[in-house]
């Protein structure tokens, strides 16, 4: 992947950055091109407080603030920006307000390349509302303005009706970070790797999963 | 949080009884139930920072838990209730969590808003 002047990353939640995008923006990051993550929410209504539970719903965004801003450091992003807004509600924001928030942030960056979620493909709520702010953001661009966008798709249909990602980046050389980015989330992703590292044990296999080998993106492009 | 104890907890209740208090009211199955199950019918609410005032509060012992407000003109119920604690800021936090550990319900008492 050719090495970009500043990639502009804007998800909804801590840990959707590490999941879709933290191997290509360790690689980027490494080869020294600035990386801003605008995080709109604090990931409050998440539902996994610890079995037995270690957080409350109140304590829980403090909790995962930190474990953002340490995954940030494991991936290399020096830039991260948290936007305020509340988990499970921007899909209820105004629209307007939205697509201004993206738009203020590609005038100020200016960025190459944008990574978000792919419209109609992205199951949460709060997914679809951030790629609809952010495509229309870019939409609004002078054509020869727009930065590439790319959204990651995941929803069951997605290869059936979108066909393969074209956007794929084998990113096994960086697989510490992003399982380092993965473990920083601990407050989500901690049973998770706890079932990666069982199944290492089990199998003697390595954890060379589909998480850690490549990612995926389809490039959203307008009709004019 | 604790599991719940229900002597301990219905004495908290009554401790903001005929006051005026913020709730915190959710039900969830998550963003992703239907995402895993395609035939499951997600539906949740979620309210925060409406106030209120009621006049008895009762939990009612089951596994899991009920608790419920009376208002003057109506109520205020949550079913699946497991954990709960007072937080350092004194508000009362209640949360049923699933067999997996989820958060699958809160109802949340304080004299102060929550957070936005």
């Amino acid at each position: 992947m050719e090495k970009q002047r500043h990639i502009l990353i804007v998800y909804p939640h801590p840990d959707d950055e590490s999941f879709s995008v933290a191997g290509i923006a360790a690689m980027q990051a490494a080869m020294g091109v600035p990386i801003t993550y605008a995080c709109l929410t604090l990931g409050e209504m998440g539902r996994n407080l610890g079995n037995p539970p270690f957080a409350t719903r109140e304590s829980l965004p403090a909790i995962r603030k930190q474990e953002l801003i340490a995954a940030c450091e494991a991936i290399g992003i020096q830039d991260l920006r948290m936007m305020g807004l509340r988990d499970k509600t921007v899909e209820f924001e105004d629209d307007e307000k939205m697509v201004r928030l993206v738009t203020d942030l590609i005038e100020e960056l200016h960025p190459s390349m944008i990574f978000t979620f792919l419209p109609k493909y992205c199951v949460h709520p709060d997914h679809e509302a951030t790629a609809r702010a952010v495509v229309e953001a870019v939409r609004r661009l002078p054509k020869e303005q727009r930065p590439t966008l790319l959204g990651a798709g995941f929803a069951n249909n997605t290869e059936q009706e979108m066909g393969p990602a074209d956007f794929v980046v084998d990113i096994r050389a960086f697989k510490e970070q992003k399982l380092n980015a993965l473990k920083a989330h601990a407050s989500q992703t901690g049973w998770m790797l706890q079932e990666l590292d069982k199944r290492e044990e089990d199998n003697g296999e390595s954890t060379e999963d589909a998480w850690f080998t490549t990612e995926q993106f389809y490039t959203i492009t307008f009709e004019d | 949080m604790e599991i719940v104890n229900i002597a301990q907890l219905q004495k908290q209740l009554d401790a903001f009884a005929n006051k005026e208090v913020y709730i915190h009211l959710e039900t969830t199955n998550g963003s992703y139930a239907a995402h895993y199950d395609e035939q499951f019918f997600n539906a949740g609410a979620f309210i925060r920072n409406v106030k209120l005032v009621y006049e008895h509060a009762k939990v009612i012992e089951d596994h899991p838990n009920r608790v419920g407000l009376k208002l003057e003109h109506g109520w205020v119920y949550a079913q699946g209730i497991t954990h709960s604690e007072i937080d350092e800021q004194g508000r009362l936090l209640m949360a049923g969590l699933d067999y997996s550990g989820k958060l699958a319900v809160a109802l949340q008492i304080s004299e102060t808003p929550f957070a936005y």
